[in-house]
């Protein structure tokens, strides 16, 4: 206490010095970071302007390199077509369909993760059962066991179970999470049991708890939780290029992989462009606009 | 932790932790335990019986050169990835903890590559850099410098390092800003009193204080390049040309899933799995303590 008192007082006092003249930066090294500053958001961002350009050229113009360092003039046309025209290389399929599955399956991730892993550490931390330590640590070394490890027989368990070309087989196997349960279970664990010994009293059961006195104590962490699990679904790889072969089945991800030939002289160039701004769009917005959910998301599921 | 007030139910919790473990269950332990099983198991060419061989997939799949080979290319790759994305993100965190104006929109602008899918990364990058139409492969080939990454190895490796590793900019950004404002203004402070610049400041003060961030985001970046850059590596070069960019992960799935080579697949995946568990035991064993975000 005292001690932010003193900070405020001295911040006071020196004012604006505080920011930099106490820490001896000089106006120029200031002016230094912001040109390096600058010089990164370019980099970062650079790649993307230039996918963003190239998909509103025209494939004429996109096959003649330098590409343009401005946006052309097929924008409408572009992506009418890629939207509306359905994609030859991929089957016909059009791009709202692919959309379409990739939103279900983040959705379904997102959703599905936050919803078994809470139940789960509801279960873990409020209630005494036999296994219920054997349980959590089931749970747990999940973490260890990524997709990658056991791609084979996981393969042959989604065969055996019908799941091939299905929106479960997207789903289900990706929403266990030992992360958002021990988010949750280490959140659960600081709620003070007064608070529980009072919900019984006045004669709530588990529900009625979970429901009025948990949920909304959880809202900051399932918000933040979503945002980072939505952009997990979002960009899956190697779990949708397994168990999808239609191609009405793909996500987007896949199809802009499928639609990609080098070796072939009749790529459609500026529709993958088109689809690439696509499938980057929806995930940067959430990130975008949800920054603040992001950022604790991030910082809270690595511990 | 045991005075804890609780529920009396006696089946409830089952029910509730149930799904996630019915789901933990078929798709994790089952495959995992599957994997293991094959590993010690070798089926004849036509699939009609399958033999107990104990470790000889194991001592056959670290003799071949071609594991050899994606185990320097694994090792490459990823400690190049994590150099570049670290050390970049580093000099800009510190950057944007220099300035005052300015810092909410450098970080919007810093983070939001995040949410790019590696394979799209990886194939937006290739756009700029292919042969036949990409921009940046036209001015490298007017510059007079032979560059085709479709043909050539050490090029492919480029490319494909140069989009993982723009990719993981934005975290590494993130947490290294975290980490810089959790260091003591003071401390800083009292060595500008004594007269140390800037740079001896930073070399001196505040990056070992930021040790912990660092050491953290070896760990994450390391497992990032392992396991999370399959997709850039299957979109961009499909571990070509020749097995130039055939890192562990893209071997397992390529040996398993095109060339259906079972056995061998399976210890190649007993072996990931062990590494798995080595970097997520240090991740938790060193890192959990010793670093606090506020």
């Amino acid at each position: 206490m005292a001690d932010a008192a003193s900070t405020k007082t001295r911040a006071e006092v020196f004012g604006r010095r505080e920011q930099g003249g106490m820490l001896g930066i000089s106006k120029s090294s200031r002016y230094v970071a912001h040109a390096i500053l600058i010089l990164g958001v370019l980099i970062v961002a650079f790649p993307i302007y230039y996918t963003f350009t190239a998909s509103t050229h025209s494939l004429q113009t996109i096959l003649r390199p330098p590409l343009p360092l401005t946006p052309g003039d097929h924008f409408f046309k572009n992506y009418y077509d890629a939207i509306f025209g359905g994609v030859g290389r991929i089957g016909g399929v059009s791009v709202d369909l692919l959309l379409f599955n990739t939103t279900v399956m983040a959705l379904g991730i997102a959703v599905g993760k936050i919803l078994i892993s809470i139940l789960s550490a509801f279960a873990i931390v409020f209630f005494r059962f036999p296994g219920r330590m054997l349980f959590f640590w089931l749970i747990f070394i999940t973490l260890m066991l990524p997709v990658e490890v056991r791609i084979l027989p996981t393969y042959k368990v989604m065969v055996d179970l019908n799941l091939i070309d299905t929106y479960a087989g997207l789903v289900l196997p990706l929403i266990a999470s030992a992360t958002a349960t021990l988010l949750f279970r280490q959140f659960f664990m600081t709620i003070p049991g007064e608070l529980l010994e009072a919900a019984r009293v006045d004669g709530a059961g588990p529900w009625r708890f979970f429901k009025d006195i948990l949920m909304p104590l959880s809202k900051t962490n399932i918000a933040a939780l979503f945002v980072i699990m939505f952009i997990y679904g979002w960009t899956q790889y190697l779990w949708p290029l397994l168990v999808t072969n239609r191609n009405d089945m793909n996500t987007i991800v896949i199809a802009l992989r499928k639609m990609i030939s080098f070796a072939d002289a009749d790529t459609q160039w500026h529709l993958v462009m088109v689809t690439s701004i696509l499938a980057i769009l929806p995930p940067v917005l959430v990130v975008v606009f949800m920054q603040r959910w992001f950022v604790k998301g991030l910082v809270e599921t690595e511990k | 932790m045991s005075a804890r007030v609780t529920f009396p139910n006696k089946i409830l919790p089952y029910a509730l932790i149930l799904p996630q473990l019915v789901i933990v269950g078929i798709f994790f332990y089952w495959p995992a335990s599957q994997a293991l099983y094959q590993s010690v198991l070798r089926e004849d060419p036509f699939g009609l019986r399958t033999t107990f061989v104990g470790l000889a997939n194991f001592r056959h799949v670290l003799t071949q050169p071609s594991y050899i080979n994606s185990l320097q290319t694994t090792a490459v790759f990823s400690i190049a990835v994590a150099f570049i994305a670290m050390s970049v993100a580093l000099l800009l965190a510190v950057m944007a903890d220099k300035v005052i104006k300015g810092k909410g929109f450098y970080r919007t602008m810093m983070i939001w590559p995040y949410a790019v899918a590696p394979a799209i990364a990886g194939m937006v990058w290739l756009f700029m850099f292919n042969p036949t139409m990409g921009t940046f492969a036209y001015m490298l080939r007017s510059a007079g410098y032979a560059w085709d990454p479709l043909l050539k190895g050490d090029q492919a490796m480029i490319l494909i390092i140069a989009a993982a590793a723009w990719k993981q900019i934005s975290y590494n950004f993130l947490f290294f800003v975290a980490g810089l404002q959790a260091i003591p203004k003071t401390l800083i402070e009292a060595a500008a009193i004594d007269g140390a610049g800037e740079t001896k400041r930073f070399w001196t003060i505040v990056f070992p204080l930021l040790a912990p961030t660092t050491f953290f985001l070896l760990v994450i970046n390391t497992t990032y390049a392992f396991f999370d850059t399959f997709g850039i590596i299957h979109a961009v070069t499909g571990g070509g040309p020749g097995k130039a960019t055939e890192t562990l992960v893209y071997k397992v799935y390529h040996d398993g899933f095109v060339n259906l080579i079972l056995g061998d697949s399976a210890a190649q995946s007993v072996i990931l799995m062990v590494m798995v568990i080595a970097l997520t035991a240090i991740q938790f064993r060193y890192v959990e303590k010793k670093v606090h975000y506020g």
